[in-house]
């Protein structure tokens, strides 16, 4: 076998890193971990959020500097002050949120920071030759001039993998490179990510979902608090074993759901039409019925106007045809407050940005709907009593994890601040319930004891839509499925019997054949 | 309202509106590039007040006109590298630190006039220099190609500013810097560097725009004689889209008007004056408002960058 890649550069054979440790104010991200990879291989970072597995290929990639422990290229000790050495070494990382310019073409985002032949001006036909001979090695399309923000997700995750393929990346780093892609997208990937391996590029594939680990790598290593628990082939590994290795304790991955009981149809939504930012109808219409005692989850790849529809539903963003009715009342232009009166409750997209104030106490965010009201306050004056024992009690009863009820919510952890929203919201006895992307960026401990709590919301007769990008949640919860894309329900299905195909396929735009 | 129309008095109003778009081009240009890599700066007008004081003050202790236009280069340059110091580097507000270097420049540029100069002198600045051939053709040739250094300098930024943003691995990396600088940085792109030479190469370009003023559109220097024209070429930015030949459109737009005003003046045509000072800015801020290029604008303009933030 040659040194050498398809690309003409150098391979890696090994990369280590040994007695890693990154210390961060407060925490100890990375313990003492010690992790390789070799040409050909495919080696999967399995742990929770917070575990660090980002932390530590960040430090391979130059973005972070470790605090102790060395990292080590075919046997040679390498130091990286920034991502232009670790570039320069052939390392390449494809980070979970994309690292595009999303007004610049391809070729654009492609060139950028490189020589070019012509000294100063940019050579962007060389550049585009060169792309069409990679995307022919690797099997990849792409269009090279088209603007990145012409593109679909998946496309633009394969403009990454050119990046890196083109600045001769013989080893990638791949941070949760599933998280934002259809089940076919995800397919078309590993077909491409098994081609680099069969080339010789070494490869790093960071994941908390376990199919997906178990699919693709030949090895696997958990992290966990940021130790790492273990390494071993992927070869004869179970899902419930490395959940186990994951979390530190048995894991439920199926739930127990009672027999559904719906009543009434609480929240109507008619021919819902809502511009998105950019001017444009994000939403074309979209009807939808959730009954009383079901949770309806509506899936479909993130930017298919699912905020928008949470948004137009929490009275956040004007509606521009169609009604929304709320347990028999017109809401369509009402503002969120009358929507809260009338029985609903929201946990937002974005805890950080919508649910939550972050420099506010946790006692003062879990009254912020309803702090002009008893028992909280008395006319004018708010009812510190009363408002201390609400909190406390909810706090116990929620199980959120704080040293006080007057610490600053910025200082929890992303889990438990959901917790804390997610106390607010259901202490008020939702008659309806949009639950939009209840556990992103929150550990498998606390998704489950949310999605144990929405279940009890259902069976107490909540009418739920839960927005989810993550189909293992929609699909362990929901009663119904309505698929979402580019602004319209292309359909809904029977929530036991939608298959992961099927679905993904309604997540692609592509209408069931089958009667809804 | 007809004597405006005379032909020596339309003539006048194009080689003036030509005249007077120099020193936005020059500042407006130079605000270009420092947002296009995310940085506001709306000190730009204290710049220009330096620059201007600078350059006259060289010219005319030297009786060297280009000395004085390097001098003025020089102070922007520096007053650039202030800016860049406080809002690349220290990473503070950067509307506010920019009105401070504005204050800053205003008064600095005051303080040195009294205390060098005392009172208003007049220098003989950059003469009109009639192109061979192109200068002869009627009418055009008194319009576009009879004026000093300066002013063709201001138009032929424009092209080579276009060149520099959308043709050269600088510009391409100015622009990553602007959307995204996250991006930039995992390519091995300096942000701090590009930000720094964008801010102050708009420094130095603000510097020249003072110098047009003393050195040759008005050949004298006079405590905050820019009036805010620094500002109006930061408003020439966003109108123009961020796009040199934007912002040339607006640098025009406005100075013709201006210069369309200041004939009515002259020709005492019956609107009270102080309308007519009015009338360009007035333009400026309804253009402004219909202009809705928000959509162009630099994703990470007035965002300080810090490595590791997503």
């Amino acid at each position: 076998m040659s040194d050498l890649l398809p690309t003409g550069h150098k391979k890696i054979e090994e990369m280590r890193m040994e007695g890693i440790v990154k210390r961060f104010p407060g925490v100890l991200a990375n313990d003492h971990v010690n992790f390789d990879v070799k040409a050909g291989e495919i080696h999967a970072l399995l742990g929770e959020n917070g575990a660090g597995k980002s932390t530590l290929v960040r430090q391979l990639y130059g973005l972070y500097r470790p605090d102790e422990g060395k990292i080590f290229i075919n046997g040679e000790e390498v130091v990286f002050h920034s991502p232009k050495d670790s570039i320069a070494a052939g390392i390449g990382m494809i980070h979970q949120h994309f690292m595009l310019v999303p007004d610049l073409t391809v070729v654009e985002n492609v060139a950028l920071g490189l020589p070019s032949s012509r000294g100063v001006i940019l050579d962007l036909d060389r550049v585009r030759k060169r792309i069409e001979v990679l995307c022919q090695q690797y099997n990849l399309k792409v269009d090279s001039d088209a603007y990145i923000w012409q593109l679909s997700v998946g496309e633009q995750q394969r403009v990454e993998i050119l990046k890196a393929l083109y600045r001769g990346a013989a080893l990638l780093v791949l941070d949760e490179p599933t998280a934002v892609l259809t089940p076919q997208e995800v397919d078309d990937l590993f077909i491409t990510l098994r081609r680099m391996a069969h080339e010789g590029h070494a490869l790093i594939f960071i994941s908390h979902k376990l199919h997906e680990v178990l699919a693709i790598s030949q090895r696997v290593t958990v992290l966990r608090d940021g130790k790492v628990v273990g390494t071993r082939a992927t070869e004869g590994a179970t899902k419930t074993e490395l959940a186990q290795m994951m979390v530190g304790r048995p894991v439920i991955l199926q739930y127990e759901k009672s027999p559904l009981k719906m009543g009434d149809v609480l929240l109507k939504i008619e021919n819902l039409v809502v511009r998105g930012d950019r001017g444009t109808d994000a939403l074309k219409g979209i009807s939808l019925e959730v009954h009383s005692g079901e949770i309806l989850g509506l899936a479909g790849v993130s930017g298919n106007g699912q905020r928008e529809l949470a948004e137009a539903l929490a009275g956040l963003r004007p509606v521009k045809s169609g009604r929304i009715i709320l347990n028999g009342v017109d809401v369509t232009h009402a503002s969120p407050s009358v929507r809260i009166a009338n029985g609903q409750s929201y946990i937002p997209e974005e805890r950080m940005k919508d649910g939550a104030i972050k420099d506010f106490s946790v006692a003062d965010n879990f009254i912020l709907e309803d702090h002009a009201k008893t028992p909280f306050s008395s006319r004018t004056f708010l009812n510190f009593r009363n408002i201390r024992q609400t909190s406390e009690r909810l706090v116990q009863e929620f199980n959120v994890k704080t040293p006080t009820i007057d610490t600053p919510i910025k200082n929890l952890s992303g889990g438990n601040i959901q917790k804390m929203i997610l106390a607010r919201e259901l202490s008020r006895k939702p008659k309806v319930l949009i639950a939009s992307q209840p556990t992103r960026g929150v550990d498998i401990g606390a998704s489950e004891y949310i999605h144990q709590r929405l279940l009890e919301q259902r069976e107490a007769g909540t009418a739920t839509l839960l927005i989810s990008e993550d189909l293992d949640e929609i699909r362990a919860l929901s009663d119904r499925i309505a698929v979402i894309y580019e602004g319209e329900i292309v359909g809904i299905v029977d929530g036991k019997a939608a298959t992961t195909e099927e679905l993904g396929l309604m997540m692609a735009g592509i209408r069931e054949k089958a009667n809804p | 309202m007809a004597e405006l129309f005379t032909l020596p008095v339309l003539l006048g109003i194009f080689y003036s509106g030509i005249r007077l778009a120099t020193p936005y081009l020059y500042a407006a240009i130079g605000e270009t590039f420092a947002q296009r890599s995310g940085v506001l700066n709306l000190g730009v007008d204290g710049i220009m007040l330096m620059g201007a004081y600078t350059g006259f003050y060289i010219a005319m202790k030297t009786e060297n006109l280009l000395l004085g236009l390097l001098g003025a280069a020089a102070a922007g340059f520096l007053m650039g590298l202030l800016m860049a110091v406080v809002s690349v580097s220290l990473q503070a507000e950067q509307g506010i630190s920019g009105i401070g270097l504005n204050l800053f420049g205003l008064g600095l540029s005051t303080l040195l006039f009294k205390v060098t100069l005392g009172g208003v002198e007049s220098i003989r600045g950059f003469q009109p220099i009639r192109i061979p051939l192109l200068g002869q053709i009627p009418y055009l040739g008194d319009i576009f190609f009879n004026h000093n250094l300066l002013v063709y300098g201001a138009f032929l930024l424009v092209p080579i500013a276009n060149f520099i943003l959308n043709k050269t691995t600088f510009g391409l990396k100015v622009r990553a810097v602007g959307q995204n600088p996250q991006a930039a940085d995992t390519l091995g792109v300096n942000v701090t560097l590009i930000r720094y030479t964008t801010v102050c190469l708009g420094g130095i370009l603000a510097g020249i725009a003072g110098a047009s003023l003393s050195l040759a559109l008005i050949n004298l220097f006079q405590e905050n004689m820019t009036s805010g024209m620094g500002f109006i070429a930061v408003a020439l930015v966003y109108f123009g889209g961020w796009r040199p030949w934007g912002v040339l459109g607006g640098a025009l737009l406005f100075s013709f008007v201006n210069a369309l005003q200041l004939w009515v003046q002259v020709k005492g045509i019956n609107i009270p004056s102080d309308i007519a000072v009015m009338m360009p800015y007035i333009l400026t801020i309804i253009a402004l408002t219909f202009s809705g290029r928000r959509a162009r604008q630099p994703q990470a303009l007035t965002k300080p960058f810090e490595r590791g933030e997503n």
